[in-house]
């Protein structure tokens, strides 16, 4: 056993497990030290370099085939640091400012970030349960953060049954699918795919606790409420990071595990599935008032978007999904960020929309920062948002499979009304009532700042994570059971 | 001369930095005026460095490199003959529209300026870019200085004539999108060397590149409905007479003069040479609807009671003869087309700022609150009526020849066949005249029945300057028409020829093909076989 190496593999999950140790004997020592602050972005920060130093190797086993590092797998990691970085950054102000500061959220966030790592870089099946309940049950505490409101208890409670629920199918089809091939292993399963029932039985199940994860209709129930329930900042955190953990496990199950082949079409149930989504997320979001449950069904919508690309089974497809990641962890930590911003002020419930009302030019950096972050989710060029759908509608159209795209560009031509109607308040109507919003601080501003110019930057040149990509795809190329799946 | 033309692209960006950090609202003022003038005196050497006999070929050409090696997207700007001049137009139009803000808008200033110079850069953008990608981008970013211009500083309906707007648009571009998509990987295909998907425009309008029949009919309609809901054209009109009114004066301006054209720019530059049987095919189609949009147009406006959605309604009208010259696909009727869009942008950009002129004094622009102002105001009325003159298309004005050249060429199109397009688009003329003369006597002439009209003010120094260079051109292009001709005439020569041979290759390979009833029927391929048998 090589446990040097083996750590050196794992060596984000490692420095964001101890340091969540840390805050912990930190927090049991003094409560509220902003030192769990500092030890936390230091670990992720350091934890993200190393990350994105690992860009573009191949992908490899580490832990006795355990765990892959590297490739698709050092991106997804990327991604999921980046989003618990830029929350942390953001939580540090919100969480103060909402009274509702406890050190040990830090830890939390830490400790789920482990387990999305774990969950991302799954190579057996066991790994990806460890990694995946590791991080939900951080996050079903984090959604009842606020446990003296009503919202706050039924978020925590709502999201815990129904993830467990959850989870219970998808253990119930990894046992499924371990009785039809005798191995746990992701890549031995592939090669020993085949039609009878009871691995199809495990394939369905195990589908269905992943869409449950990733909020796809119709199993996104959940999701609004406890978005709006979690305290705003670690919503954004729920939303990006959770979600491109998951995906990546998706991808990677999905590529190796799950060969297509006669008798198991998953691209056309992911095709439905990704339809329904896209279109039944776009049309409830058009209706809400609030903005975090707005940005809730959004997400789901989203999820349909990355869905398309996961239908498409190419590589081409699990590319574009990996960059729309990406692209949805940058500008919907920012969004969060300018809606939790507008929250914290007193006076009025800020995330009802029509309260925005004339807010834009109150605080201007925020209010443009917004505009950014929603057009780009909206999908207008040149921002990020537009080259991740960019990417996934080109897979499913190289993919022979037209009408899906079209029927998601038309999902995100109706998604832009609500946007629009974010700024409409914000900027076209005039405010109620004489507000006056706080000055945020240095450190907050700062981090919507760089959000927006990586929206921007990634959206003009979208070069180097493309290339990025390209890396990524030869590492899965070096990939046993994946090959089966090019066309 | 490559950096002068990315120079002149982005120098509209760099105004917004500082824009925004200047707090004085006179020095920002001044400086989106500076941005823009020296945008435009900085393309001047673009027009005069312009090759005219090799208009047909991209000139100033910026090549960016690969997105990735087999993903060729790429940035890619330069001007040629179709956009040229439209490129011009953008860049004359710039101070004049921040000159005609300059007292007007009060509130939020720097995002106003800030907008307007986005805008313009994204304008210029989509006339320059010869990747398609890169159009398209151009193409969508112009979207959003519009949605906030029309949104912030609009009228009593702003909202919902902004959402419109926007939705309206952009269901038109995704569906294009879907298609650009499918062209660049069938494009890439072609390509080969290790390529899989280009959107170069070159390569696409070559004919290295041919497009199956029934591929080229989808394409061709996903691209045209983008393009139509943008011009606009009937029945896409619906979203254009809420956005021009409830726009403030600046932005119908750079809608009618710039944002229009990006429609029938689109027509010519991409559905003509990239799916020339389509095209052609849908060529009477679509001169019927332009035909209805003249004469729609001109009767809707005749009612309106309102003077700035009578333009607006009159842009129906107008942009239609553009559509109708575009399709009967002969050198005269096109190059009419192309220098129609120039007239339109002067004439109907100069009609806008009149209105708001007189909106900015009265404070209305219904035509019943008016009426024998000409006494009080006698420059103001001057300029009006050049104005409505080079709109109506009187001989010696600009219009005129736009006018002429599309009806003579639609009369004598071989794809229309019909001489009844040109006939039922001569009566648009007519219309026209009926619908603007009398708007004028009514606003202008007879006795004075509002106390209020006599207390007006004739135009002051900046008013007039503004519209003088507009009144100029409109003079040039009214009696030297070749001196603004001359520079698409060799590029529209060669791209309906080279459209017409793509064409005749396209039907030929079809002739070995097993195509769907409906495609071989639409396209004749039958009757061309017998054809070629009758030729040999």
């Amino acid at each position: 056993m090589d446990y040097l190496g083996d750590i050196q593999a794992f060596l984000p999950g490692v420095i964001t497990a101890i340091a969540g140790l840390v805050v912990i004997v930190i927090e049991s020592l003094k409560k509220e030290s902003p030192l769990n602050f500092y030890v936390t972005i230091l670990s992720l920060a350091s934890a993200l370099i190393i990350s994105i130093l690992s860009l573009g190797g191949e992908m490899q086993t580490a832990f006795s085939g355990m765990l892959v590092h590297g490739g698709a797998v050092a991106f997804g990691n990327m991604v999921i640091l980046a989003g618990a970085l830029f929350c942390v950054f953001i939580s540090e102000d919100y969480l103060r400012g909402i009274n509702h500061y406890y050190g040990e959220t830090y830890a939390l966030i830490l400790f789920a970030t482990t387990g999305m790592l774990a969950l991302a870089g799954a190579n057996d099946l066991i790994t990806l349960f460890v990694g995946l309940e590791t991080m939900s049950i951080c996050l079903y505490v984090m959604a009842g953060l606020i446990k003296d409101e009503k919202s706050g208890a039924e978020s925590a409670l709502k999201y815990f049954l129904l993830g467990a629920f959850s989870t219970g199918f998808l253990l119930y089809g990894m046992a499924l699918i371990y009785g039809a091939t005798g191995t746990t292993n992701i890549p031995e399963i592939g090669a020993a795919a085949s039609t009878e029932l009871l691995f199809l039985a495990g394939t369905a199940l195990l589908l269905v606790g992943f869409l449950f994860k990733v909020s796809a209709v119709p199993f996104h129930m959940w999701t609004p409420d406890v978005y709006q329930g979690t305290p705003t900042s670690l919503t954004a955190y729920m939303a990006t990071a959770s979600k491109a953990g998951t995906f990546v496990a998706f991808i990677l199950i999905l590529s190796r595990a799950l060969p297509v082949m006669e008798g198991l079409n998953w691209q056309l149930v992911l095709s439905v599935i990704a339809i329904l989504t896209m279109v039944f997320g776009n049309i409830i979001a058009l209706v809400q008032d609030n903005v975090k449950r707005m940005l809730a069904y959004s997400s789901v919508a989203h999820a349909g978007y990355a869905l398309v690309g996961l239908a498409a089974g190419t590589f081409e497809g699990y590319n574009a999904v990996l960059y729309y990641l990406f692209a949805y962890t940058i500008m919907n930590v920012g969004a969060f960020g300018v809606i939790a911003y507008y929250e914290r002020n007193k006076g009025l419930d800020f995330t009802q929309v029509q309260n925005l009302a004339g807010l834009g030019f109150k605080e201007p950096l925020m209010g443009v920062a917004l505009s950014i972050f929603l057009f780009s989710l909206a999908g207008i060029p040149p921002l990020v948002g537009f080259v991740g759908k960019y990417y996934v509608f080109a897979a499913a159209i190289n993919a022979d499979m037209v009408g899906l795209a079209i029927i998601g560009v038309l999902a995100s031509a109706a998604s832009v009304y609500y946007y629009l109607r974010v700024m409409v308040y914000l900027y076209f109507r005039e405010e109620h009532q004489p507000i006056s919003l706080f000055t945020p601080t240095l450190m907050y501003k700062g981090t919507i700042v760089v959000l927006a110019l990586l929206t921007i930057y990634f959206g003009v040149e979208p070069v180097l994570p493309a290339e990025g990509l390209m890396d990524i795809l030869s590492g899965f190329g070096g990939y046993g059971g994946a090959t089966a799946l090019i066309p | 001369m490559e950096t002068l033309l990315n120079i002149v692209i982005y120098l509209p960006l760099v105004g917004i930095p500082l824009i925004v950090l200047s707090k004085n609202e006179t020095t920002q003022k001044w400086i989106a005026l500076l941005v823009t003038s020296v945008t435009f005196i900085a393309s001047l050497p673009l027009m005069f460095g312009f090759d005219v006999a090799n208009s047909g070929t991209a000139q100033f050409l910026t090549e960016g490199g690969r997105l990735i090696e087999s993903l060729d997207i790429k940035y890619l700007v330069g001007l040629d003959g179709l956009s040229l001049l439209l490129f011009m137009l953008t860049t004359f139009m710039g101070p004049i529209v921040i000159l005609s803000s300059w007292n007007s808008v009060t509130k939020h200033l720097t995002g106003y300026w800030s907008m307007l110079l986005l805008l313009q850069t994204a304008s210029l953008g989509v006339f320059s870019s010869l990747d398609l990608m890169v159009f398209y981008v151009f193409f969508e970013l112009s979207l959003i200085p519009m949605y906030f211009l029309i949104g912030i500083w609009g009228g009593a309906g702003r909202i919902q004539a902004t959402i419109k707007f926007f939705i309206y648009t952009l269901v038109g571009s995704l569906i294009m999108l879907v298609g650009l998509i499918y062209l660049g990987y069938d494009a890439g295909a072609a390509m080969g060397a290790g390529t899989t998907f280009t959107t170069d425009w070159r390569f696409l309008s070559s004919d290295m590149y041919t497009i199956g029949l029934v591929e080229q009919t989808y394409l061709f309609l996903a691209f045209a409905l983008a393009f139509c809901i943008k011009v606009p054209l009937f029945p896409f009109h619906t979203w254009l007479p809420y956005a021009h009114t409830e726009a403030p004066t600046a932005g119908s301006v750079v809608l009618a003069a710039i944002m229009l054209k990006m429609g029938t720019y689109g027509l010519i530059r991409v559905c003509l040479p990239i799916f020339p049987n389509a095209f052609m095919e849908f060529a009477p189609w679509m001169a019927a609807l332009a035909v209805i949009g003249i004469i729609y147009g001109a009767l809707v406006a005749m009612v309106q009671k309102d003077v700035k959605k009578l333009v607006a309604y009159s842009s129906v009208s107008h942009l239609g003869f553009v559509v109708l010259g575009i399709f009967a696909l002969n050198t005269v009727a096109v190059q009419g087309a192309i220098i129609q869009m120039i007239n339109h942008g002067l004439s109907t950009g100069a009609l806008f700022l009149i209105v708001g002129m007189i909106y900015d004094r009265r404070h209305t622009r219904m035509i019943k609150d008016f009426g024998g102002i000409a006494k009080q105001i006698p420059i103001f009325t001057v300029m009006f009526m050049i104005a409505t003159f080079a709109s109506i298309g009187l001989p010696g004005l600009n219009g005129f020849v736009g006018e002429f050249l599309i009806l003579n060429g639609s009369f004598f199109s071989e794809l229309y066949n019909n001489k009844i397009f040109a006939i039922l688009a001569a009566t648009g003329v007519i219309l026209a005249a009926v619908y603007m003369l009398w708007m004028f006597q009514r606003v202008m002439f007879g006795p004075i029945t509002n106390e209020e009209n006599k207390k007006l003010i004739d135009l002051n120094g900046r008013e007039i300057g503004l519209l003088i260079p507009l009144v100029i051109f409109m003079f040039w292009i009214g009696i030297r028409p070749v001196d603004f001709t001359k520079y698409s005439e060799a590029q529209v020569n060669e791209l309906i020829e080279a459209s017409e041979a793509k064409s005749m290759a396209v039907l030929e390979e079809a002739r070995n093909e097993d195509l769907p009833n409906w495609t071989a029927k639409f396209y004749d391929v039958r009757e061309s076989e017998s054809q070629l048998a009758s030729t040999k």
